[in-house]
């Protein structure tokens, strides 16, 4: 399969910084999981083979990292935070309004493949409790009512 | 390495710097339990079993990560580490389902070991345990999810010990798992080694499960009866309604050159044995027909008419075909039955490397061979032609780790891009049937064509750089091409050779003297003064070789012919009316091509059905032990004096037994009741012990070590159970002959010559490849 030139520069750079092929495996998969959207089959076997690894190998790394997916997820990937500041403030709720607003569970797509829906450890953002990521996005402080305007942005943008 | 002094429990340990402290307490008998640790694997420190207190540490610390240092001060008991270890047992069995009666590795479970030696007897746990049914990956493996401990040495064995790679573990902490390559299924070399290395009965075996409970069989070590490599195996067996059936095959004490290596034929196709289709009676040829009769009037027939055939045309229209899987004793009575019984030197086998042309190479020259075990300790190796991942899977595991290990360096010249490349120093592709002039060149030659000349001026002046050099060949190398490679041996410091054949006595047959033209030990016929003097008088003329019987038939030359364990018809593609105008007999497990046209068959014993010892491609001498049992068979031994007996022959001169004619068995009750059994083990290793009947191998084995001087080893060390390597310095001349009469099997890794056929694992793993390989095709 074929990538995007920017990953293409991208990958060849990397390759560059580490000591071994193998190194590069993870930033690897986490840019062509940007790019495609998850971890495809033809992803995993593409860069399987330029870092002369097994496919088992690669699937053993992404299997690894809740970060790394090989199903498709929505547009706009919504992960709630939910670990100790953030329940303290809320999340517990916030997370319990998601499922409802949007009906679905944890990890699960809307139908139009827009949204999906994840409860995720630590994000960082303790200081700004509650908090929630969608994409590479932060959004702090939140309250239900921040949240559903947050997402209505999202929708419009949809 | 300098020696390191530290104290464990009170006890003063030495032992060289570098060395890991759970091996340092294994040397004074303290025992760390480990699970994840495994000797010449990578270390995990994942099961936290082996736990120790280290003074001066501030925590407990894994002896099997940490490596000894001068002056320190361990204890392995104490009241925080029965804690520490009672809780990784509670936390292992946490999700454990506890199905131990129904488990195949009840009995011999290290868990169960460890819960009944460090564990609690209760768990804080309370929770429902998470079920997972259980998958099977492969033909022969399957994988029961709860079982696992999560120790990784099957990942480990795989894809290090194996260079296969094929398990691997997926997703993280109480979620992690085994996964196999292919998602739900293994594409691998099905070698087992995952399955035997299992701490518990999370892997199983498709041959073995669920037949029978570990503590109902016997176990026999014996060497392995498919490729020339010659593993040692240990055979669980049980009683069975034929006798005695083998049902598993591993070799968990390590003991061999193979330690625990065992490949799929040895693992789990010693399953030809247990067929139900094996021959059981004798069957004469009767108006057209193959009718099963007794043993007494096929042997009577068979030595009648062999009688007349030898008084009316002599012994040269008499032919014997001799096998490459029968024992080293089978084979040394068989060519002296066709030479003093039958008066003919008509004997040969097919030849799948030309030992002949070896021994004639290295004839005088002392250490110039290298055993088994050295081609995992040699500095470096050369292996020219071959594959030995597919045909000697031992050597290639072997190699793998002793380049993984040692770091030796691995030099490989062949015509196919070979796995053994991976772990090549050096890889040259060179084209088909051009590795007699890389003999040549590496001689002293030039190269005729200019192409890769550079690289193989570089190669040779590499390897004559290397001391300890052992190469191994193929059977692509023969006659004078051998010739060629000791000559280059000889300029290099140390080197030693390893001429690869493709059964498991192909070697013995050849060191036997099952030769038209030559003796037992590569004596050629006009040498054989010895010979003469111990039995009598010997045709002078070489016989026929086997294409010369073939051709003796079809001209209604060939009279008789006695074929032995081999299927000419199948492996030479004959017609199958060749041989319509000889008096044909067949000794055989099977009713095979070659046994199906022949006038008598006679049911014989496989090679796990009897004793004696094989010789593997090296020249390690290994006992075979009866395992097996099948009523109604007799071992080809048996059959041969039996056939002479009724030839007339007396039979002690065919076997030279009955050294007393009777025994002292010593007192059978009392005090001193067995004590024939104490002498018996002494005078078995000065090889004194009577033999009292004349179907004794043991009788002919004194005779061969009497007449072949390379056989000359430690009797009592081969009766241990280990191998003992040959010395083919000390034999006769050798022959160079045509090097035509050189014919490979070719059997990969799932295929043993005619033998495989009958071996229903091997099968299905080969049907199960070609079904899963098919959609590749058909998307190509």
């Amino acid at each position: 399969m074929t990538f995007s030139p920017e990953f293409e520069q991208r990958f060849t750079e990397m390759l560059t910084h580490y000591p071994s092929k193998r190194s590069v495996l993870v930033p690897t998969l986490l840019y062509a999981q940007d790019e495609v959207g998850y971890l495809s089959d033809e992803a995993i076997t593409e860069i399987a083979q330029r870092l002369q690894l097994t496919e088992l190998d690669v699937r053993n790394v992404i299997s690894y990292y809740s970060m790394l997916t090989t199903k498709p997820r929505g547009k706009y990937n919504v992960q709630v935070c939910t670990n100790i500041a953030c329940i303290l403030r809320g999340a517990d709720d916030l997370w319990e309004h998601c499922q409802k607003k949007f009906g679905l569970r944890h990890k699960q797509t809307t139908p139009d493949g827009q949204f999906s829906i994840e409860e995720v450890e630590c994000i960082g953002a303790c200081s700004w409790a509650p908090a929630m990521q969608v994409n590479y996005d932060f959004h702090e402080n939140l309250t239900k009512d921040k949240f559903d305007t947050i997402l209505d942005g999202y929708k419009k943008k949809a | 390495m300098p020696d390191v002094n530290i104290t464990v429990d009170g006890k003063k340990v030495t032992a060289p710097a570098g060395t890991l402290l759970i091996e340092a307490c294994k040397t004074v008998g303290i025992e760390v339990p480990a699970f994840c640790y495994y000797p010449g694997l990578s270390l995990q420190g994942a099961c936290r079993m082996c736990l120790v207190k280290v003074e001066k540490m501030p925590k407990l610390q894994t002896a099997c990560t940490t490596v000894i240092s001068e002056g320190m001060a361990v204890t392995t008991d104490h009241e925080e580490i029965h804690q520490a270890r009672k809780s990784m047992v509670e936390l292992l069995l946490g999700n454990h389902p506890l199905d131990c009666p129904v488990c195949d590795a009840g009995g011999e479970c290290e868990l169960q070991d460890m819960t009944f030696s460090y564990g609690a007897s209760e768990s804080k746990y309370t929770e429902a345990k998470n079920h997972k049914e259980e998958q099977q990956w492969s033909p022969v493996v399957f994988f029961d999810r709860p079982r696992c401990i999560l120790c990784y040495r099957c990942v480990r064995v795989c894809d290090e010990a194996m260079d296969v790679a094929a398990l691997g573990i997926q997703n993280r902490g109480s979620g992690s798992v085994i996964a196999p390559n292919m998602g739900d299924h293994l594409d691998c070399e099905e070698c087992g080694m995952c399955i035997d290395i299992c701490p518990v009965g999370a892997l199983t075996s498709g041959a073995y499960r669920y037949k029978t409970r570990p503590w109902e069989m016997n176990h026999v070590a014996t060497a392995c009866t498919h490729c020339g490599d010659g593993c040692k195996t240990t055979l669980g067996v049980r009683r069975s309604e034929t006798g005695m059936e083998i049902v598993r095959g591993d070799n968990r004490d390590k003991s061999g050159p193979n330690g625990d290596f065992l490949c799929v034929k040895g693992r789990y196709a010693f399953d030809f044995a247990n067929r139900t289709d094996r021959l059981t009676q004798p069957l004469v040829r009767r108006n057209g027909k193959l009718v099963p009769v007794t043993w007494d009037e096929a042997l009577t027939y068979v030595g009648q008419k062999l009688a007349e055939i030898r008084s009316q045309s002599g012994g040269a229209s008499m032919g014997v075909i001799g096998s490459n899987r029968t024992t080293n004793e089978e084979n040394y009575l068989l060519q002296k039955f066709a030479r003093v019984v039958l008066q003919t030197n008509n004997i040969d086998h097919q030849r799948t490397a030309d030992f002949a042309a070896f021994a004639a190479a290295l004839a005088g020259r002392p250490d110039a061979t290298a055993s088994a075990r050295e081609v995992f300790d040699a500095p470096a190796i050369l292996l020219i032609g071959n594959d030995p991942t597919e045909q000697h899977p031992l050597l290639a595991y072997q190699i793998r780790n002793n380049v993984r290990l040692h770091k030796a360096r691995l030099y490989v010249v062949n015509s196919e891009s070979v796995k053994l490349r991976r772990q090549a120093t050096l890889f040259s592709q060179i084209p088909s049937g051009s590795e007699a002039a890389f003999a040549a060149f590496l001689a002293g030659g030039d190269v005729a064509n200019g192409a890769n000349r550079d690289e193989w001026n570089a190669l040779r002046d590499q390897l004559r750089k290397e001391t300890g050099l052992v190469i191994a060949f193929g059977s692509e190398l023969r006659g004078a091409s051998i010739a060629s490679l000791n000559k280059f041996a000889l300029s290099v410091q140390g080197a030693k050779l390893i001429c690869l054949a493709d059964y498991a006595n192909s070697r013995g047959a050849a060191d036997m003297g099952v030769y038209p033209d030559l003796l037992p030990g590569y004596v050629p016929l006009i040498q054989g003064s010895k010979f003469k003097a111990e039995w009598g008088t010997l045709p002078d003329a070489a016989g026929l070789t086997l294409p010369g019987m073939v051709d003796a038939a079809k001209s209604c030359k060939l009279k008789a012919l006695l074929v032995v364990g081999a299927n000419p018809v199948f492996r030479m593609k004959l017609d199958p009316a060749t041989f319509a105008n000889s008096f044909l007999v067949v000794q055989d497990l099977f009713l095979s091509e070659t046994a199906a046209v022949a006038d008598v068959v006679l049911p014989a014993a496989s090679a796990y059905e009897k004793s004696g010892t094989f010789t593997n491609t090296y020249g390690d001498v290994q006992l075979v032990k009866q395992a097996g049992e099948i009523t109604g068979t007799k071992s080809d031994f048996e059959i041969i004096v039996r056939i002479a007996e009724r030839m007339g022959y007396d039979v002690a001169k065919l076997v030279p037994f009955g050294s007393g004619s009777r025994a002292d068995m010593g007192q059978s009750r009392g005090a001193q009741s067995g004590e024939a059994d104490r002498h018996a083990v002494w005078l078995e290793a000065q090889g004194l012990e009577l033999k009292m009947n004349p179907f004794d191998p043991t009788a002919v084995f004194d005779e061969i070590q009497r007449l072949v001087p390379g056989y000359q080893v430690s009797r009592l060390n081969l009766m241990a159970g280990n191998d003992q390597h040959t010395r083919l310095d000390q034999n006769g001349g050798g022959a160079v002959g045509d090097p035509a009469l050189i014919q490979p099997a070719n059997d990969g890794l799932f295929s043993s010559g005619s033998t495989g056929r009958y071996s229903k694992t091997l099968n299905t793993v080969m049907e199960n490849r070609n079904r899963v390989e098919m959609p590749k095709v058909a998307a190509d």
